[in-house]
């Protein structure tokens, strides 16, 4: 059962991504996003992460995506705008993008199948245990991982200052130069 | 005190590098101190080591003072070594003095310019130069000296860099002393080949150890010297350069081109004596070169019209004496001219640049007059250096000077009388152009107002000169007028009675004495020499007079002259310097450049134009990929990724 | 629970990860550009959680987090440039800048 779940998320998550990349508008787009995020962390559920999932749901689809609606509701291109981008979602303007899409593809299939050496492509997921669990994640975060927390949250302060200084004026609206 | 001496030319180097390094920085008061103050030091330990030497000589009549030792290659060992014997104390002195006067004058003279700092971080390193390359005490060391005035000089007469003009005139005199420099070099090099050392005592005591009296070697050799020494002192056929030199400041005129770098071909030359005697042919050329050279530029100083031009060619001229001393063997005939020369030349340069500042830049004779009046001890000053310069007979250092070559010429007798006509003839012309420039410059009627006259930083080095002027030829008085040899007696240390002398003496058979300082044959006694000096006298006096009349009483005589036909063609070429400068043009200059141009696209031409190609293409190439397309670069990071998966895997 | 074989959750993560590159390499829209970035990282994480489930340790799900982390303040800063870019050209056409052209 497990298993079929885990192919039908999976399935999910393709089909919503390539609508993702295939939508006409922005915020069709990020509708979409969003059904493949969800697609993916029940993905997560399957694997015996639960605390990840559950993360993906609200961090991802319900951070990072609002922004994303946000921003895009802000914005409120004009409709003119979106017809003009039909044309790129042309046949000829894909067929670039997909051979090297298709190249890589080829390139990622055949070393998962050959195997890496070491045999790390071999084996099972296995169910949830207190290794990965969430307690075991939060014993890892907490442990060998701390530094990389605390850098991670310089890396959010970061963001935020920047986010901040970038966004300041044109939230105020003023005229001025980049 | 002796320990001393490497202060001498160390002193004006450190200055060239502070001024060099800091000049930019420092203010023009700080700049003029440190230029006028290494001279300054320079020569006063150098009057003090004077004073030394003559009041106690150091053992063996020369000193030598090691600093370190410079290089090695096989058996050549140049030491970085100091040489002082009564030659080189000559020099230095005359250099160091005549030196720090014009750095006195050029606070003056150079007020208001621009690169103030970097003139003097000029002179002072001409200085040092100069100074290497007389107290050098092997040839290699002489030749980093003479290396460096050349430098210097080319640095110095491209001063103003912004008028391309004396860009080009300081190429030229470059280039024409390097063809001197490079028959110098090679003239080194045979040296070395054949006696084994560059170290000077020791090479001449070789010399006359090995060579016989006009053994080819020694002709080949004296002839390879001369060639040096023609150009560096702008004698026959090398002198081209020295008129166009003019156009570097006056201070740099009179210093290098007239009292001090153009005779460093009479050093070299006084410094490898022995050699000059092993070969009677070279000395023999010497004497010719600087015979008909003093010919040619004294006709060519007559027709000048730039005041700076006239002083120029009559420096040419005045070389021209030294080097027939030479030719005869007058050694100390010749250092001593070259000494007065220094004395009264600077001054008469420096008179000039006061004049040509005065009137504003005005350089043409042909528009200045009157002066006089206007400019006093400028006047006076310059009439002393004048009266020098034309020998005028008992009160004028030059007087002395010239007459000692004179009497020197004669005695060597034989053929050498044609370069006893051909000096006195000189000294006729020396007096007709001395008397036109002061007449011309200094008298008749005022053509240009006087703008600027001369603070005391550039009258007070004239003052000091033209008493130097007065009494410098005090040092030699001939035997006519009361015997004073004191110069020759000094001088003996360097040139007196060595084997190498009495070779010289017995392969002319002359009794020439003159180096010595000993007593002059009486087979010619006192009356013969009281006659020639007389002689050279009325014909001094004779050339004053003309000038005076012609230029000065009834100017419209010598207007008549150069409008007349002949005159006119004469003058013309003349003016032109006997047409040296269309010859070599003609000769040299065209084919160099047409067959330069053919050459143009040579290999290295190739070269290095392909290099420039290949930058222009691959700038093409690169810059094909900056379209500021974001979908163009995303698709470039693609392109690299999977490259670097495929060389990972499967590279 | 049957188990997977963890080559079907790598190649689900690969073809995740392709479909967000096709994004970012066809769509001019910057938001869409952004988008796709956001489905491959999210591709990426997805890896990482899968190697960690195969081999039974906490250190996947410890990376995914960090990704997660990282995708957020790079969203954050994104957008605000977007604003920025918005605000400055009137269009959110990758294109419309493209004045630094060699």
């Amino acid at each position: 059962m497990t298993s079929a779940l885990f192919y039908i998320a999976g399935v999910v998550a393709l089909l919503a991504t390539l609508m993702v990349i295939r939508a006409r508008s922005a915020a069709h787009g990020a509708l979409y996003l969003v059904v493949s995020l969800l697609a993916v962390a029940v993905v997560f559920f399957t694997l015996g992460a639960p605390f990840i999932g559950a993360l993906e749901i609200i961090v991802y689809a319900g951070a990072i995506m609002v922004l994303f609606v946000f921003v895009i509701m802000m914005l409120n291109v004009p409709p003119s705008r979106r017809i003009r981008a039909g044309f790129w979602l042309s046949p000829r303007a894909w067929f670039g993008p997909t051979l090297l899409a298709l190249v890589l593809a080829a390139e990622l299939a055949y070393i998962l199948v050959a195997g890496l050496p070491g045999g790390a492509g071999v084996g099972v997921l296995g169910a949830p245990d207190a290794a990965t669990g969430p307690k075991g994640v939060a014993l890892s975060l907490f442990g060998p991982y701390m530094l990389a927390v605390e850098l991670a949250s310089f890396l959010l302060l970061a963001g935020l200052v920047g986010a901040y200084h970038l966004g300041y004026r044109v939230a105020r609206g003023e005229e001025e130069c980049a | 005190m002796y320990a001393w001496l490497w202060t001498i030319p160390a002193l004006p180097l450190a200055g060239f590098l502070a001024l060099a390094l800091a000049g930019g920085r420092l203010s023009r008061r700080a700049g003029a101190a440190i230029g006028c103050g290494a001279a300054g030091l320079a020569a006063a330990i150098a009057i003090a080591i004077g004073i030394e030497f003559l009041a106690s000589p150091p053992p063996g009549g020369a000193f030598a003072q090691q600093l370190w030792s410079w290089w090695q290659v096989g058996a050549l060992r140049p030491g970085i070594t100091l040489y002082l014997d009564p030659l080189s104390l000559v020099f230095t002195l005359v250099v160091t003095v005549v030196g720090f006067l014009i750095h006195i004058y050029s606070i003056g003279y150079m007020r208001g310019d621009e690169a103030y700092n970097r003139f003097f971080a000029y002179l002072n390193l001409f200085v040092g130069a100069m100074l290497m390359l007389v107290l050098g005490s092997n040839l290699v060391l002489l030749y980093l000296g003479w290396e460096g005035v050349g430098l210097c000089s080319y640095l110095l007469i491209g001063f103003w860099y912004r008028d391309p003009a004396n860009g080009a005139a300081a190429r030229k005199a470059f280039v024409v002393t390097r063809i001197g420099d490079t028959a110098m070099a090679i003239g080194l090099f045979l040296l070395f080949w054949q006696l084994g050392t560059l170290e000077l005592p020791a090479l001449l005591e070789r010399a006359a150890g090995t060579w016989p009296v006009g053994s080819g070697l020694a002709t080949a050799t004296a002839l390879l010297l001369l060639g040096g020494a023609v150009g560096k002192s702008a004698q026959l056929p090398l002198q081209t350069w020295l008129p166009d030199a003019m156009a570097g400041p006056t201070p740099v005129s009179a210093l290098i081109h007239a009292a001090t770098m153009v005779t460093a071909g009479v050093y070299l030359i006084a410094r490898t004596h022995v050699i000059f005697s092993l070969a009677p042919f070279a000395l023999w050329m010497v004497g010719i070169v600087g015979a008909v050279t003093l010919l040619l530029a004294g006709c060519s100083a007559l027709v000048q019209t730039d005041i700076k031009r006239v002083l120029a060619y009559s420096t040419i001229s005045q070389i021209g004496y030294m080097f027939l001393a030479l030719g005869v063997g007058a050694w100390s005939a010749a250092v001593m001219h070259f000494m007065t020369h220094a004395f009264f030349k600077a001054l008469l340069f420096m008179g000039a640049g006061a004049v040509i500042l005065a009137l504003h830049h005005e350089q043409e004779i042909g528009r200045m007059g009157g002066l006089w009046r206007r400019l006093p001890v400028t006047f006076w000053t310059f009439v002393i250096g004048g009266a020098s310069l034309a020998a005028l007979p008992l009160v004028t250092s030059g007087f002395y000077s010239k007459d000692w070559i004179l009497w020197e010429a004669w005695l060597a007798g034989g053929a050498h009388r044609w370069l006893w006509a051909a000096g006195l003839a000189g000294a006729f012309l020396t007096a007709l152009y001395t008397g036109r420039l002061v007449f011309l410059v200094f008298f008749g009627p005022e053509r240009t107002a006087v703008s600027r006259p001369p603070g005391t930083a550039m009258r007070l080095p004239l003052v000091v000169l033209a008493a130097l002027a007065t009494v410098g030829g005090f040092v030699e008085i001939p035997a006519t007028l009361g015997r004073l040899p004191l110069f020759s007696r000094f001088l003996a240390g360097t040139f007196g009675g060595g084997a190498h002398e009495q070779a010289y003496d017995a392969a002319h058979g002359a009794v020439h004495a003159a180096a010595t300082g000993a007593a002059h044959a009486t087979a010619h006694g006192h009356t013969a020499e009281a006659l020639l000096q007389l002689l050279a006298v009325l014909v001094t006096l004779a050339g004053l007079g003309l000038a005076y009349w012609i230029f000065l009483r009834r100017r419209e005589l010598s207007t008549r002259l150069a409008t007349s036909g002949l005159g006119k063609g004469l003058s013309r070429f003349w003016l032109a310097g006997w047409g040296f400068d269309a010859l070599y043009d003609a000769l040299i200059v065209r084919p160099f450049v047409a067959l330069a141009r053919l050459n143009r696209a040579d290999l290295f031409d190739q070269i290095s134009r392909g290099l420039a190609g290949l930058a222009r293409l691959a700038h093409g190439g690169l810059a094909a990929t900056q379209t500021g397309r974001l979908a163009l670069y995303a698709m470039g990071i693609v392109l690299g990724a999977i490259v670097a998966i495929a060389w990972m895997v499967w590279g | 629970m049957s188990a997977v074989p963890i080559m079907h959750g790598l190649l689900l993560a690969s073809a995740l990860f392709l479909l967000g590159l096709l994004g970012v390499l066809v769509r001019r829209n910057v938001i869409f550009m952004l988008m796709s970035v956001e489905i491959m990282l999210n591709a990426a994480g997805l890896a990482f959680v899968l190697a960690g489930a195969r081999w039974g340790q906490p250190d996947g799900q410890v990376m995914f987090i960090f990704i997660l982390v990282m995708a957020a303040a790079e969203v954050s800063v994104g957008l605000a440039l977007v604003l920025r870019l918005y605000h400055q050209f009137k269009s959110l056409d990758s294109e419309s800048a493209r004045s630094l052209r060699g």
